[in-house]
């Protein structure tokens, strides 16, 4: 089956994967285009290029855009289409909520950018401080939109954390222990986790808000006992976690492209394996480090500034293990090299200036600033962006079957790294200069022209490099060379597959003996035996379904209704939910 | 070794655990539904004791009441237990009995709900009046949610059952809706010890 | 969407460049004095060479560019002038330092390793090396002994930096409102807006409170930020809790500041001046708000009265009879008794006006009055063709025209 109807209904986490990275690629130009308007504004002191109003739905669109709608749907874009290939599974463990996961994020995505149309896009920050964010200081749509869309992306992130733990414990070929699975599905299972852990706490932020601001009720509000800090404990309790989920996918794909071009197993592997999983659990003690300037106290301070000088531990870890894999390697330099490299050498700046705010009285200066912009940006792109573009260069000849140009990866790779350097470097400066964060200008007085003006320039190389990789990607995928299944000589079974894979994946399930089933000669051989081999049948793969898309449209329906402030319209979108799950459920999964 | 591979192969059932994917998502999915209950209790607890208007949950809460629609809802849960008995045994008969006894108990928990929420409301207590409205509203509401959404399950459980679509082989199915209800009980416990017991 | 904006802002761009360098150079100057002073009383104290010289090197560094262009930075957070502020600036140079370090061998090794290990034509696979238990545990070690490194004295300054002054500080009542700050110290009975003058030496305890929602205050030569919370109320008997920040400025000098917690529209228009002065100019300045300005009331006796500036005497006609001023302004001991706007008593002897972000002559002044969204886009001030509604209440536009609000700037410019 093909055409459009075919993407509608699919159940294949390969296309589903691909769907989805195609969603957050779109919007990382959404959001990019919203950063350069943001840097034109900052370029000049006391500039009027966007009016302040503009400006604080612009930074607040990136943030919720760059967070919500790109680093993490991208990074599940990858568990969508690797995991279930790394660890030799035909599918996920529930294709159709895997693609309901996704119909639910792009309506959310959707849902949450349609307030542009309406002049009232969220203008509160992504982190949506209460009590700013209540109906007497913002009145508008502009928080409306923001908490429903947020809610509406919690609900895709929760199932799609279900959907990745159970594919991962429940469905590795056999022999394909955890402590032989690959990195990136490991951290997989880690980033997992913690969705489906933080997502609920942040919801229940958002369902407060939804309450106080649609119902009357007192959540955050002062004269009636409410505290605002409610929202930031609630926020940051997801909000550290959440930076973990963005970042630990990127440690997964790069601690998978390192060992693959350094032609040498990763250097301590159950070690990088629990300095992840170390993280992912201290990421839930350390949330009030976010805080500092709230006045919690000198003890509860000090508690905050241990756990997070503790968690910077296992970063370190992983760091020098990935130094180590390369120590005595035989080393290639192909594009997903260059940016996990990239990554190991940025990254380590991004975790050392948050070691500086980890000290709560440098915090008191730095919270808040341009530093931590430059700080945050330095581990988010540097860490989780170009990490995702490390995946992106290593495993699209096994998507399209098609080789991307090594010269165009160059020219991203470096223009990228000057780029981004250029814009984020300064922002230190800057703030330790005096500039607050989300602030729509300057004073002349202040003298941070200079500093603003070197990001502005860096933000727009940036951008241009951006295209780069635009043009590559569409142009490979046209007429890049074709594909064998193991271009890189990379080690683990999605490599053991051709390019780009058959729809059931393995003919037949390959059995594992090892971490590395590439790079053992004999094990190679049994198991390309299997998964080169031409089935007599094809395997029976779940059939397509409509009823995801059904009950996404359902879902996001109910929420959108919720806006019209009439108590029972929430209750149409429900009923389209419920009869959507009815039809799902009585439909049988394969045919 | 190819053996093995091609039995797997023709097995949807086959899992590196040996569990059913259902069962160990299910599992997760309460794992999650724990941290929303988590924080909305805390949010209660939160707010214990700062509300500046009244009528305060002391003033207001009925123990003896909610004692009894806890109990009721308990026993729901074991008509459940049953209820997944009869369907394993393939008793169509039990299968109903137990599952209408499950449907039966927990709609009387929420007439109980629905009754609290109506008297808190002409006592003067609605979200919007304190922060104690708010969070009892928001905390016991959701739980009732929950509620109201485990009935509508078990219904369609026993539509099945009664329509004979019900075998020892779909047991799954009603294991899996029990797990649900389970947690959904343990969690109003909680509510009731946080809430009404310990003020 | 962008047009009426721009064209307000080229306003605003106007009114400063006609009188923009003034307060500017005020700052720098006394900022530039100073530095020098406090560097060569540094240069007394230190004892261990080493330290005193990687302290140099590390602020030469972290200033990299400003040694290089001379510039001044009115809101850096590495020149404190508190003893709050030095706490945070040894804790930053230590762990700089640190960083450094880290920075400085990972780097190092990294670079070696690409350029040691690249894979040479033909070459084989080589032999895998799966881990070393040694390996893992010195750099799992040797972080750690880092980070206790830089915990410890974190800790201490934590405590330090949050620890009430011994003895009779100098109180302050710090409101943050959408977008202005207003500064009330009980024990002297003074208000004022925005811009605070404290005394060099002694300790001063600020504490702070929100209007309305969040703020941030931060004057980063001061110390770092604390946050502004809107006082959450509570049951009778109940305790009240509001944050505090104690700290005694070492130098004199015009320190600038903002609010650094997003609120709202007009955010980054939200400035404060703290001006630290000797303890003679702050009791001047205090006795000063005591005594009513001179022009501030109608003279009593005719014959003062002729020979008034008639623009004064028409401005407070038109600020006592001709607006509602009175109704969000107050004037100390005139009959004006507003409390939801800045208190004016001797707005004329203020830098700035709109919170830092005008210099206060009589031209901002009239364009203040006129045109306050020009200024200041989400102000909760009518104009003279606006209006505005705040917590419910509208308050209609103050229909001025040019002659009235030319008087009335005239009027307030008067009051020093």
């Amino acid at each position: 089956m093909t055409g459009l109807w075919s993407w509608l209904t699919t159940v294949d986490h390969k296309r589903i994967g691909v769907m989805y990275f195609l969603t957050s690629f779109f919007f990382f130009f959404v959001g990019g285009l919203e950063a350069l308007l943001i840097r034109i504004q900052l370029m000049r002191p006391e500039n009027a290029f966007i009016s302040a109003e503009t400006y604080s739905q612009m930074f607040t669109m990136h943030g919720t855009t760059m967070v919500f709608l790109v680093a993490m749907p991208m990074a599940v874009a990858f568990f969508n289409y690797v995991v279930p290939l790394q660890i030799g599974a035909r599918d996920v463990a529930f294709p159709r909520l895997n693609a309901l996961s996704f119909w639910v994020f792009l309506f959310g995505g959707l849902f949450i950018n349609s307030s542009f149309l309406f002049g009232a896009a969220p203008n509160t920050s992504w982190v949506g401080y209460a009590n700013l964010t209540s109906l007497q200081f913002t009145p508008g749509r502009n928080v409306e939109f923001w908490l429903i869309g947020l809610s509406i992306l919690g609900i895709s992130s929760i199932l799609g954390g279900v959907n990745f733990i159970t594919t991962i414990i429940n469905l590795r070929a056999p022999g394909m222990k955890l402590l032989r699975m690959p990195l990136f599905s490991w951290m997989a299972l880690v980033t997992s986790f913690l969705l489906v852990t933080a997502i609920p706490v942040v919801a229940v932020a958002l369902i407060l808000l939804a309450f106080d601001r649609f119902f009357g009720a007192n959540f955050y509000e002062v004269t009636a006992g409410g505290d605002p800090i409610l929202w930031q404990h609630l926020f940051w309790l997801f909000g550290h976690p959440e930076v973990y989920i963005l970042i630990l996918p990127s440690f997964g794909i790069i601690s998978d492209v390192i060992p693959t071009f350094s032609r040498k197993p990763l250097f301590g592997y159950p070690v990088v394996v629990y300095a992840g999983i170390l993280i992912g659990f201290i990421g839930w003690g350390v949330w009030s480090h976010h805080m500092f300037t709230v006045g919690l106290g000198p003890i509860a301070d000090s508690f905050f500034v241990a756990s997070t000088m503790i968690i910077a531990i296992p970063t370190a870890i992983k760091i020098f293990n990935w130094l180590a894999t390369m120590w005595g390697g035989a080393l290639r330099f192909p594009p997903p090299m260059l940016f996990a490299v990239g990554v190991v050498a940025v990254f380590t700046v991004g975790g050392l200036s948050g070691i500086m705010h980890a000290s709560a009285p440098i915090d008191l200066q730095q919270h808040d600033s341009y530093f931590v912009v430059a700080h945050f940006h330095y581990v988010l792109v540097g860490g989780a962006l170009m990490g995702l573009f490390s995946g992106i260069y290593f495993w699209f000849p096994k998507v399209t079957g098609k080789l991307m140009s090594e010269s165009l990866g160059k020219w991203h790779f470096w223009t990228t790294m000057i780029g981004f350097n250029l814009t984020f470097f300064p922002m230190h400066f800057a703030g330790l200069f005096g500039m607050p964060r989300r602030t729509w200008t300057y004073q002349a007085e202040l003298n941070l022209e200079t500093w603003n003006q070197l990001s502005t320039v860096g933000a727009f190389i940036f951008g241009i490099s951006s295209l780069f990789l635009v043009w590559n990607l569409f142009r490979s995928w046209k007429k890049g060379e074709a594909a064998p299944a193991n271009p890189w000589d990379a080690a683990t079974l999605e490599w053991s597959i051709p390019s780009p894979p058959p729809h059931y994946n393995f003919p037949v399930l390959p059995k594992v003996r090892s971490r590395e089933p590439l790079w053992d000669e004999v094990e190679r051989a049994e198991v390309e035996a299997v998964t080169l081999s031409e089935p007599e049948h094809e395997p029976e793969m779940p059939s397509p379904s409509f009823w995801p898309l059904v009950v996404a449209l359902g879902v996001v329906l109910s929420w959108a209704l919720v806006m019209t402030g009439v108590w029972w319209a929430p209750l149409l979108g429900l009923a389209l939910t419920a009869f959507g799950i009815f039809s799902w459920a009585f439909q049988p999964a394969f045919r | 070794m190819a053996r093995a591979a091609v039995i797997a192969q023709d097995d949807h059932h086959y899992t590196s655990t040996g569990l059913s994917s259902w069962k160990v998502g299910f599992w997760t999915f309460i794992g999650s539904e724990c941290l929303l209950f988590a924080s909305l209790i805390s949010t209660y607890l939160v707010y214990k004791g700062r509300s500046v208007v009244g009528p305060y949950p002391e003033e207001i809460l009925n123990i003896p009441l909610t004692s009894v629609s806890t109990f009721v809802l308990l026993m729901s849960s074991l008509a459940m237990v049953l209820a997944l008995d009869g369907v394993q045994r393939g008793s169509r008969k039990l299968s109903l009995i137990w599952l209408g006894g499950v449907i039966l108990l927990g709609s009387a928990f929420l007439g109980f709900q629905a009754y609290e929420f109506t008297h808190f409301v002409h006592e003067g207590l609605t979200i919007g009046t304190n922060v104690f409205g708010s969070s009892f509203f928001v905390l016991t509401g959701f739980h009732g949610a929950h509620v109201t959404g485990g009935v509508i399950w078990m219904i369609t459980l026993w539509i099945m059952a009664a329509r004979g679509k019900l075998a020892p082989a779909d047991s799954l199915k009603v294991e899996i809706a029990g797990l649900y209800w389970h947690f959904v009980d343990i969690v109003w416990i909680v509510i009731f010890t946080l809430v009404y017991l310990i003020q | 969407m962008f047009a009426p904006v721009a064209e307000a802002s080229g306003k605003r761009r106007i009114a400063r460049s006609a009188a923009g360098p003034r307060i500017a150079l005020r700052g720098v100057m006394s900022l530039r004095r100073l530095t020098q002073a406090r560097l060569n009383q540094a240069r007394g104290m230190k004892n261990a060479n080493l330290l005193r010289w990687m302290r140099q090197v590390g602020l030469l560094l972290t200033m990299a560019m400003v040694s290089a262009c001379g510039e001044e930075y009115l809101q850096s957070t590495i020149d404190p002038v508190t003893d709050y502020g030095e706490v945070s600036q040894s804790l930053y140079l230590q762990v700089f330092w640190w960083t450094m370090i880290v920075l400085a061998v990972v780097w190092a090794v990294m670079a070696y390793i690409l350029v040691r290990f690249r894979e040479k034509p033909g070459q084989e696979r080589p032999k895998p090396v799966h881990g070393h238990m040694g390996l893992e545990i010195a750099w799992t070690i040797a972080p750690a002994i880092i980070v206790v490194a830089i915990t410890i004295p974190t800790i201490k300054g934590v405590f330090k930096v949050q620890r009430p002054p011994e003895g009779d500080a100098l109180v302050v009542e710090v409101t943050g409102k959408r977008y202005w700050w207003s500064f009330h110290i009980p024990e002297l009975g003074v208000t004022t807006a925005n811009e605070l003058h404290l005394p060099v030496g002694r300790p001063v305890s600020l504490r702070l409170e929100s209007g309305d929602v969040i703020h941030s205050f931060w004057v980063p030569r001061l110390g770092g930020k604390r946050d502004v919370n809107p006082v959450v109320t509570v049951r009778e008997g109940g305790e009240e809790k509001r944050n505090w920040m104690h700290f005694t400025l070492r130098e004199e000098g015009v320190f600038w500041g903002q609010c650094a917690e997003f609120c709202g529209e007009a955010h980054s228009l939200m400035g404060i001046r703290v001006v630290g002065e000797s303890e003679e100019d702050f009791q001047a300045w205090v006795s000063d708000w005591q005594t009513t300005a001179p022009t501030a009331n109608a003279p009593e006796d005719a014959s003062e009265a002729t020979t008034e500036n008639p623009l004064v005497a028409r401005g407070r006609e038109v600020f006592f009879r001709e607006s509602y001023c009175v109704l969000c302004h107050s004037i100390q001991g005139t009959v004006a008794p507003g409390t939801i706007g800045p208190n004016l008593t001797r707005v004329g002897g203020r830098s700035t006006i709109a919170a830092g972000m005008l210099e206060n002559t009589p031209e901002n002044l009239e364009l203040w009055i006129r045109d306050p969204r020009s200024v200041k886009p989400g102000v909760q001030m009518p104009g003279a063709q606006y209006d505005v509604t705040y917590e419910g209440v509208t308050f209609p536009p103050t229909n001025l025209d040019d002659e009235q609000i030319r008087a009335l700037a005239a009027y307030l410019s008067s009051m020093r």
